[in-house]
């Protein structure tokens, strides 16, 4: 038989609250935690700004003047632009299977189970912290744009709510790369199962160049996938040349991955 | 009655058809040590994922500072630090970013949190080093650190899993004196290791485990008893000549041209091993009597010495 007794130490004095508010406060720190990494090793962003330039460039310049613009009297940089920004958000996400992989394989996954955290909180701060470097890289890739010849069609208010979707849009993405990188033994594994997720969705789009020319089965999927409405929602917004529906198509299909995979991804967590 | 900080009952946990922990069941007096010694592979590390709540249980019970890990998850993760044989520090943070983090994820008050990593920096000597960056600190000083990330919130139960695993002589002798604080100071601990010197100086109770099942536990001494009080060593020139002996005198050969046999009559025993040895026409170079190790008890209770018999 064996008795309960009262820790030998006085616990060091913390505050109590809700639990809700923990795992609001958790979250703030995990977020603060990983920004400071970007913070300490710029390297990181200057390489998530290096792939996108590249493909502004490759877009732009090399392929630009063989492609046709999707609408009639509207400059392929104009209809090329918005896909060039979805498809940087959605390459951010790898930011997160390799975050999360990195922190299990060097057990930092482990000590933060053990403290009295919440669960939540580890995921969360990698996803909001990766969601906060896309609006960084996405602002300065707008202005990319703009040195380019870029122009937006409406107001100021649409563009920004432009850059509003196409955040929300990563930010469901960084839950189904949160799933990938706790289920990877490292940084490199997430890099290389997060491609063939990639390439369906960015390059079988309508992001570089219209889906017309596609054959059937591939512009079947090109028209409907996620992606590809979120980019006509991008161009409602920031050209005008598409009707409104994309934007809440968009909205609904960023909700959808998120209220689906946002809870398997912390599972996965809790039960890793 | 008994004060116990610790309590496994019948722990089990599987990976996949493979069992790591088979049926292990161990108890902490509050303010002792115990190691759970075991080579790798034997289940260490899985029991102490267990008891800290990072690992779901199979079956069993692990009581924590009198909560239940399974039941009470949140209430064991209050009462405890762990730190483990990979460091689990953020090497792009600072020494004091690391600790006054983890001082937030266990709730204290921001000031609260920095006073504590200051305080703890100082103790681990790393004051000099606070503000710089971790991937700049040498393995020991990156050791020192996970240890004080685990006192945080001044924990009344440690777990060490391997702490001084791949460190050097000295950083090793520097962070058992620390743990000897910490152990004065009234500190649980349930420290793993496959050095049996740092079980035998560190731990007031030992467990030896092996392919998840406890093969031994008791003192150092007890341990040591329980073998004989003599270990007599022959060596030989060549490793076949020690194999021979070893078929010879019914001993094990350990580390290849070495024949070690552990007895309760050391001269009677060895004037009869030499005889046998007579017999057999070898002549060992070298002869040895001593007291058992520690290493004597854990390769002869795993039977991980190349056994030869």
């Amino acid at each position: 038989m064996t008795t309960i007794t009262a820790p030998t130490h006085p616990p060091i004095s913390t505050r109590s609250g809700t639990g809700f508010m923990w795992a609001a406060r958790d979250t703030i720190a995990m977020t603060w935690r990983n920004l400071t990494v970007l913070r300490r090793v710029p390297q990181l962003l200057v390489f998530a700004l290096v792939q996108p330039l590249i493909f502004v460039f490759m877009f732009r310049y090399v392929f630009g003047g063989a492609i046709p613009s999707g609408a009639e009297g509207l400059p392929y940089v104009d209809y090329l632009m918005p896909g060039i920004f979805v498809q940087t958000v959605t390459f951010g996400a790898i930011n997160t299977a390799v975050g999360l992989a990195e922190d299990k394989n060097k057990g930092l996954l482990e000590r933060l189970k053990s403290l009295p955290m919440a669960r939540s909180a580890v995921l969360g701060g990698r996803v909001l912290a990766d969601t906060s470097r896309n609006v960084f890289v996405v602002t300065m890739m707008l202005f990319v744009g703009f040195l380019v010849g870029f122009n937006t069609h409406t107001n100021p208010f649409k563009v920004a709510a432009g850059v509003g979707l196409m955040v929300l849009f990563g930010f469901a993405i960084c839950w189904i790369f949160a799933l990938i990188g706790l289920s990877v033994a490292n940084g490199e594994a997430a890099q290389a199962a997060a491609f063939p997720i990639l390439a369906p969705l960015t390059f079988a789009s309508n992001a570089f160049v219209p889906t017309e020319t596609m054959p059937d089965w591939l512009r079947w999927w090109a028209e409907r996938q996620p992606l590809s409405i979120t980019v006509r929602g991008v161009r409602a917004l920031m050209l005008g040349t598409e009707p409104m529906d994309y934007v809440w198509g968009s909205i609904a299909w960023s909700l959808a991955i998120t209220v689906v995979l946002a809870p398997l991804a912390v599972r996965r967590f809790r039960n890793s | 009655m008994t004060e116990t900080a610790i309590v496994a009952d019948d722990l089990r946990k599987t990976f996949d058809e493979v069992v790591a922990v088979d049926h292990i069941s161990l108890a902490v007096p509050r303010g002792s040590v115990l190691g759970l010694l075991g080579a790798n592979g034997a289940g260490k590390t899985t029991m102490v994922r267990m008891l800290t709540t990072v690992l779901k249980v199979d079956s069993g019970r692990g009581i924590v500072n009198g909560f239940d890990v399974q039941q009470q998850p949140q209430a064991v993760r209050r009462s405890i630090g762990l730190a483990g044989q990979y460091a689990a520090v953020d090497e792009n943070l600072t020494g004091h970013e690391n600790l006054t983090l983890v001082g937030r994820l266990n709730h204290m008050a921001k000031a609260a949190a920095r006073q504590r990593a200051d305080e703890l920096l100082d103790q681990f000597n790393l004051t000099d080093a606070g503000n710089r960056p971790v991937r700049t600190y040498s393995g020991g000083m990156r050791r020192r650190l996970d240890l004080g990330a685990a006192l945080v919130s001044r924990p009344p139960v440690l777990f060490l899993d391997e702490p001084t695993t791949g460190l050097d002589p000295a950083s090793r002798l520097d962070l058992w004196a620390v743990i000897e604080t910490l152990v004065a100071d009234g500190t649980t601990v349930l420290l793993t290791t496959q050095y049996l010197e740092e079980a035998d100086r560190l731990a007031d109770n030992i467990v030896v485990i092996d392919g998840g099942l406890v093969v031994a536990e008791g003192t150092a001494k007890q341990l040591k008893a329980r073998l004989g009080d003599t270990v007599i060593e022959f060596e030989f020139h060549a490793p076949s000549d020690a194999s021979h002996a070893a078929e010879a005198l019914g001993g094990t050969v350990a580390a290849g041209t070495v024949v070690r046999l552990v007895m309760s009559e050391g001269p009677a025993t060895l004037r009869d091993a030499m005889n046998r040895l007579d017999a057999a026409e070898l002549t060992p170079s070298h002869v040895a009597l001593r007291e058992p190790t520690l290493d004597d008890v854990f390769l002869t209770l795993t039977g991980n010495s190349g056994a030869n018999s």
